[in-house]
């Protein structure tokens, strides 16, 4: 079918499935937009216990943002055909996400230990359940990035379009969890 | 005649042969996936003209059940002191019957949970679901030289989440302590305690599972259409070249994949306060005496996210329709649609303006009057385009030489019934008159007239008139036109008694109204309508029959065009197999309502312009 689309679609400027992939991001950006507006009004309501987020969240805000960069060099690399730089950064994306999961661990528990665990308050409920839908959607793009590992490996290398334009809806999405998870990030230090 | 529409079709084909646009799609081998055995043709399909139809009879078995439990509710409020003992095979233990006197009344709690089952099977899986779901997968494609859907993997999941959130669903129907009883909004906290009621328990757990599949499916399509939509449309295929079911399709797309999250998010925190401990919406509660943990909660913060899909919801209801009607109308009524582009800016309008409205859904739940002003002021400027599109539609239909069959009928119906639903609008959209008719019957009437019947009339005008494209066969007219009679002679027998009762303060959702001396004159009103009820859901039986028998013994369809109608779709074969056209893509040359110009009674969108000929709009 990708075959199909691919000259169905030829005059057009973007891949359909990546245009559908920045739709999907579009959407789940309103869920995340929509319990930061509710956080908001919840807070108006008062009953708010002010804190300050742990520090490790700091931590895990750099290794996301350096696993982007680290998957476009990757995907610089996969464009100049230069196989060894690929993989490598391939895989280095892949142990920074999952560093990403665990520096976020370790931020709940820093949280829970300073004084706000679970069901104290709104205020330290909404950024737990905040962080946890968004590592929900992480663990979205570390399945991409599984498949892309695989294919990286599992198949001999070579450049084509349709792997290019797979690798780039990986790209596209964990690009967006990654800049998703900085505008939380900068949401729930400052807004508090 | 015949003969005439012979040569424009062999001139279709022809002309698609000499100026389409070769993708060499068949060149091809698209492997087994398409053409193999039954699952994977007529299940597990990724096809979108078979999957339109898994939405549509899916959506139709829905509304038999959503309606049928509005019936036994309806026995419930017609004929209070009536012995409901026969339902027992049926309802169980829901019909309690007293040993002495053999006397069996509906459970109480039952009428709640049919009166919530009613509102979510109808709005989410057959308006949105039945009617979207449909047409949209069925005509985007088509109309716009499309092969599939951008994705057909997506569009087949779309369908699959549907019948999961389905499953779930009809599941929950059967549990000792039935389905969610606490109204299809489910507002905290009756829905967040699971020992609020007896449905709010496992009920409603699985009522939030289905929903969330439902969203997801929802989301699917909804990407699925955007995308094909902006990326797929044939050469010639120009935004403003695209007939109206497709801006409807469209706009209503974007509007679900905007407010559907914000529903999930609603949903996220539910569930963590009925799981967890949070008190995202729970407050102070005591039940029984004894005062639960939670503390500070905010219901109203619910009805913000609720409301945020819930007044969306209603557009994307009614848009589909809405495009449906224009493309029917214009086609049997043989005419260009009047204000091509002012409909299209009203789609548009209508969709930005549904985002900024939604709380006059919540006027009494103590906003804040002054930010009341801002919506009552959005939500009465929302009959401005919908003034625009009413006033369209019967410019076409004046003066113009009507084909009445069941489909243009319909067509006309629904037009009748968004006035009507429509005008009762602007009294609801008031903050001060809501305070009288808030959660009465004037409300019930409002929205079964304006988004309920009407958006069922624009989906019967759709299915009349693209069955012979579903299925090769015509629906039989003359059913189709007692069931337009009947349906429409018969909602407004069940819906305009139902304003009085409004306006006379009888609050909806209630068990019985024969303890209430103000309300007691009214029991032989309510009689009538519960007969209404039944007689109208009759005439719908009839619908379904006529459905079924059509698709295999209905009169064949022998030409191409049976309607003459100018857009894509008609120049596809009888039964259009997977990608849609035998050879090349038609290339279009022309806006899709070119009829009876320059002496022609129709012009296909595949035909070239001629020398010195402008386009119309």
């Amino acid at each position: 079918m990708d075959l199909t689309i691919q000259e169905n679609t030829g005059r057009n400027k973007i891949h359909p499935h990546k245009f559908a992939v920045w739709v999907g991001c579009g959407s789940i950006l309103m869920m995340f937009a929509s319990l930061t507006s509710a956080y908001v009004v919840r807070q108006a309501a008062g009953n708010w216990l002010e804190f300050q987020l742990p520090g490790i969240f700091k931590l895990s805000t750099l290794v996301i943002l350096l696993s982007s960069l680290t998957l476009h060099a990757s995907f610089i690399a996969f464009k100049k055909e230069k196989e060894k730089q690929y993989k490598t950064l391939l895989i280095v994306t892949y142990l920074l996400a999952i560093l990403f999961f665990v520096f976020q661990y370790q931020g709940w528990v820093a949280l829970a230990e300073s004084g706000v665990p679970f069901t104290i308050n709104p205020s330290g409920d909404f950024v737990y359940v905040i962080s946890w839908f968004h590592a929900a959607h992480v663990i979205g793009g570390l399945a991409a990035l599984t498949v892309a590992l695989i294919h990286a490996f599992g198949l001999s290398f070579k450049v084509t379009p349709k792997r290019k334009t797979r690798f780039e809806l990986t790209l596209t999405y964990w690009h967006f969890v990654d800049f998703l998870w900085v505008y939380l990030f900068i949401f729930l230090t400052f807004y508090r | 005649m015949a003969n005439a529409t012979t040569v424009t079709l062999d001139r279709d084909d022809k002309l698609i042969e000499e100026l389409g646009f070769d993708d060499h799609f068949h060149e091809h081998e698209h492997g087994d996936k398409y053409k193999s055995n039954f699952i994977t043709k007529y299940i597990f399909s990724m096809d979108h003209k078979i999957i339109a139809r898994q939405f549509l009879i899916t959506g139709m078995i829905w509304a038999l059940i959503g309606a049928g439990m509005s019936l036994i509710f309806r026995l419930q409020l017609g004929f209070p002191e009536e012995s409901l003992a026969w339902l027992r095979p049926l309802l169980g233990k829901w019909i309690e019957v007293n040993a002495d006197t053999g006397i069996g009344t509906l459970a109480p709690e039952f009428y709640y949970a049919l009166v919530t089952m009613h509102g979510t099977i109808i709005v989410f899986f057959v308006l949105t679901a039945g009617l979207s779901g449909t047409f949209s997968n069925l005509l985007i494609p088509l109309q716009l030289g499309a092969r599939d859907m951008a994705s057909p993997l997506l569009n087949m999941l779309s369908y699959w989440f549907f019948f999961l959130a389905s499953v779930i669903m009809f599941y929950s129907l059967f549990l000792s302590t039935g389905p969610f009883s606490g109204g299809w909004v489910a507002y905290p906290p009756l829905s967040a305690l699971p020992q609020a009621s007896d449905g709010s328990g496992t009920g409603m757990t699985l009522w939030i599972l289905s929903l969330v599949f439902f969203v997801i499916s929802v989301g699917l399509g909804g990407i699925n259409y955007i995308t094909t939509v902006l990326n797929m449309r044939t050469k010639g295929m120009s935004m403003w070249r695209m007939p109206l079911t497709i801006w409807a399709f469209f706009v209503t797309a974007i509007l679900a994949l905007l407010s559907f999250p914000v529903l999930v998010s609603g949903f996220l925190l539910l569930m963590f306060d009925r799981g967890m401990g949070t008190s995202f919406y729970l407050s102070e509660i005591f039940i029984g005496g004894q005062a639960l943990d939670h503390v500070g909660g905010s219901p109203i913060l619910y009805q913000h996210l609720f409301w945020f899909l819930g007044h969306p919801e209603v557009y994307i209801i009614i848009l589909p329709a809405m495009g449906l009607t224009s493309e029917v109308l214009a086609i049997h009524c043989r005419k260009p649609i009047f204000g091509y582009k002012a409909m299209v800016y009203s789609i548009l309008a209508i969709g930005f303006l549904s985002f900024i409205v939604w709380a006059h859904h919540m006027f009494m739940s103590g906003v804040n009057p002054f930010i009341a002003n801002f919506f009552v002021i959005f939500t009465l400027i929302i009959a401005v385009p919908s003034a625009v599109k009413v006033f369209n539609w019967i410019t076409t239909i004046y003066k113009s030489n009507v084909r009445y069959n069941a489909a243009s009928m319909f067509a006309i119906g629904f037009v009748s019934m968004f006035i009507s639903g429509g005008l009762t609008g602007i009294f609801l959209g008031n903050s001060a008159i809501d305070i009288q008719m808030h959660d009465t019957y004037f409300v019930v009437a409002h929205f079964h007239i304006v988004m309920g019947v009407a958006a069922f009339f624009g989906m019967f005008a759709g299915v009349y008139h693209w069955f012979p494209k579903m299925f090769g066969r015509f629906m039989n007219e003359t059913i189709g036109k007692m069931h337009f009679w009947g349906t429409l002679i018969g909602a407004y027998a069940i819906f305009w008694p139902m304003h009085y009762l409004g306006m006379a303060g009888v609050p909806r959702r209630y068990y019985r109204f024969d303890n209430f001396d103000t309300f007691s004159h009214f029991s032989e009103m309510n009689k009538f309508i519960t007969i209404a009820a039944i007689v109208t859901f009759g005439f719908q039986l009839l619908m379904v029959v006529n459905f079924f028998y059509s698709i295999w013994k209905g009169k064949k369809v022998t030409s191409k065009n049976p309607w003459g109608a100018t857009t894509l779709e008609w120049t596809t074969p009888i039964a259009p197999g997977h990608g849609n056209w035998p050879g090349k893509l038609p290339t279009v040359n022309r806006w899709a309502y070119d009829y009876g110009k320059n002496g022609e009674e129709f012009i296909s969108q595949v035909e070239p312009m001629r020398e010195g000929e402008t386009e119309d709009h």
